[in-house]
């Protein structure tokens, strides 16, 4: 898959019921790859929506999603999911993690499940552990916490941790849902200053929703949501 | 790590519900395998109780209530045989062998039957198995008494023990005939049979025992003394059942009709397979009913586990997310929740039948003793082994209501719900 744009939207339109008005309605908006997007807007202003659309989970019933080039939207369900697995890491606002298995292994998940993601690494699963460890040391998660269980981390670790899996494997779109809604200050400056650096340094576009309009500093570019019908300001 | 180990680790997470469903299921399998077991233990145990004898004869009753009586010494005679019909009856060219049966007496609430060495020397049990003395002899004097082995195990009894035998079949009777005690001389083999719970003496000692007694109450002021007793005809005046076999097999049905158009008195022929086909008939429609109730409780089961996974999908919003956000399809989603029910079905089923088995080992000892049922352990038969196989199949589908109840959960709340 070689495009020249991480997504494309065309004359997007989003309700969660019929014939009442657009949740979200944006003419255009796309980000070029290898590029930062910043997302806000207010509560309500369908950020959240964009995003389900963005990872296949919902579908816009008017207008196009191109994801890396290639039609997105009009796939099937099995073939969104699919493109998901493969080509998205995703790090939601808190509780990214599963309680039930230890640092390593939730780092671990998107490499296990996704065959292309394991691509360019050894199947062999020291290999695979090598990776994960990498990543959790370049997002500074101290190494005596590897094998903890999640319960063990602080909030601001365990952001750490689920940017570490979305960025195994090297998918080309990370996803983030105001992932420093619930760090401090402090944590949210390390935080932004690792997800950001991570994520050029493997050539990722990184598409970023927060109504903390002090992050904006951070992209490449910004895009604000608006309640009513507004249009795309790239 | 895949999927499989996934759902089993969340299954983990979540150990305390996760054990009291299993339990649920388990006992509603152990319910099951065990109801069926002890159905069929219970009709082996009755089929191996009598074998080899063709006839039943006992005075006119039904005839269900003559095998119950004479021969699982269930309930009493309503009225006995005259000697003289017995000895006409039994002197039949076609006739083999007798067995005579005096009963009516007890001992510390075991039977007392009075017979002969007939008894000995045809009674059958299981395949064709004849009855054995295991220590001492058999009977050979009026006042001598061949204990049944669990008479001889419970009551503690050895040979050379003296003995008094009750009048009734109480455990507790007031009248005793304790002025004539009998002597254990013999001790059977357990045959796992009423036998087992039976005192033999002979027919001479029943009408010896009842010298003095006039109508089932002792006589006042009147003792015979034992050496003027043993003096006196001790030929009983009548016998309450008697078993036989005939010459020929073909020749049961003639005889059959013989006795029960017998002129001088009342008299009913019975085979025993035919009678203890009525008795089925008749427990078929209990066991039926406890069959039913079994397999209500394991729907009852299966239905409470639909439930409890279901109940347990809202707190798992946030796993499922990250399932979701990891790529899982709806079939991931519908598989990772039928491996959770088929693993509820499998290890249900294996520790359910673990548990019928330990209950039945446990079980065993008293109730062969209280009710002569042999319980068996083993593999279940081929009905209940497809019974079984249904069980674990729709046990493993029903995963599929909880899976895709997820999914649709999955696609209202998208990825992004903070929940």
């Amino acid at each position: 898959m070689t495009s020249a744009y991480a997504f494309e939207l065309c004359d997007l339109a989003f309700s969660w019921q019929k014939n009442t008005p657009a949740t979200l309605d944006i003419p255009s908006l796309s980000l070029p790859l290898g590029k930062s997007l910043f997302i806000h807007g207010a509560s309500g202003s369908g950020k959240s929506t964009l995003l389900n659309i963005l990872s296949g989970v919902l579908v816009a019933q008017r207008g196009e999603v191109k994801l890396l080039g290639q039609p997105f939207s009009s796939l099937s369900n099995r073939k969104r999911d699919r493109i998901r697995s493969d080509h998205l890491g995703y790090i939601f606002q808190q509780f990214n993690l599963l309680p039930y298995l230890s640092v390593l292994e939730n780092v671990l998940l998107p490499i296990k499940i996704s065959a292309l993601r394991r691509r360019g690494h050894s199947r062999h699963s020291i290999a695979l552990i090598d990776e994960a460890k990498h990543w959790l040391t370049q997002l500074k998660v101290p190494e005596n916490l590897f094998q903890e269980k999640i319960s063990r981390l602080s909030v601001g670790q365990q952001q750490r941790v689920a940017a570490a899996r979305a960025l195994i494997g090297s998918p080309e779109i990370i996803i983030a849902d105001e992932p420093t809604s619930s760090l401090d200050q402090k944590n949210v400056d390390n935080f932004m200053a690792v997800l950001v650096d991570q994520c050029s340094s493997i050539g990722s576009s990184l598409v970023f929703v927060s109504h903390d309009l002090n992050l904006v500093p951070y992209f490449d570019t910004s895009f604000a949501l608006q309640t009513s019908p507004a249009g795309s300001d790239l | 790590m895949n999927w499989t180990h996934l759902a089993l680790k969340s299954l983990w997470n979540r150990k305390t519900t996760a054990l009291l469903t299993l339990l649920m299921v388990s006992i509603s399998v152990c319910l099951l395998l065990s109801v069926d077991r002890i159905r069929s233990d219970t009709r082996n145990s009755f089929s191996n109780t009598l074998s080899g004898s063709d006839l039943l004869v006992g005075a006119r009753t039904g005839s269900l209530n003559l095998l119950l009586y004479s021969v699982f010494r269930m309930g009493n005679a309503t009225n006995n045989i005259s000697w003289l019909s017995y000895q006409e009856l039994k002197s039949h060219p076609d006739i083999a062998w007798t067995i005579p049966i005096s009963l009516g007496d007890s001992h510390r609430g075991y039977r007392v039957i009075g017979t002969n060495d007939d008894y000995l020397l045809h009674y059958q049990y299981g395949r064709q198995r004849a009855i054995e003395v295991q220590q001492g002899v058999w009977f050979n004097d009026v006042f001598e008494v061949v204990l049944g082995a669990e008479v001889a195990s419970q009551l503690d009894y050895n040979i050379g023990d003296n003995i008094v035998v009750g009048h009734g079949t109480g455990s507790t009777s007031f009248e005793k005939h304790d002025d004539r005690p009998f002597k254990v001389v013999g001790i059977l083999v357990p045959t796992g049979t009423p036998v087992d719970k039976s005192l033999h003496i002979p027919l001479e000692g029943i009408t010896a025992l009842h010298v003095d007694w006039q109508s089932g109450v002792k006589r006042q002021g009147k003792a015979t003394s034992v050496a003027d007793t043993l003096a006196m005809d001790l030929e009983p005046e009548a016998i309450t059942v008697f078993l036989l076999g005939m010459t020929s097999r073909l020749k049961v049905f003639s005889f059959q009709r013989l006795v029960n158009d017998f002129s001088s008195e009342p008299l009913l022929a019975v085979i025993p397979g035919a009678a203890l086909q009525e008795l089925w008939q008749l427990i078929a429609i209990a066991e039926n009913a406890l069959l039913a109730v079994s397999i209500m409780v394991i729907i009852t089961g299966l239905i409470g586990m639909v439930t409890v996974i279901i109940a347990t999908l809202n707190e798992r919003r946030r796993e499922i997310a990250i399932f979701r956000a990891l790529g899982a399809r709806r079939e991931t989603l519908l598989g990772l929740l039928m491996i959770e029910s088929g693993f509820y079905g499998v290890v249900g089923l294996i520790t359910g039948y673990i548990l019928h088995t330990v209950m039945m080992l446990l079980a065993n000892a008293y109730v062969q003793s209280h009710y002569g049922i042999a319980l068996t352990v083993g593999w279940p038969n081929e009905s209940m082994i497809y019974i079984l196989l249904g069980f674990l199949l729709t046990a493993t589908v029903l995963g599929v209501l909880p899976g895709y109840r997820a999914y649709r959960q999955s696609l209202s709340d998208g990825l992004s719900a903070n929940l």
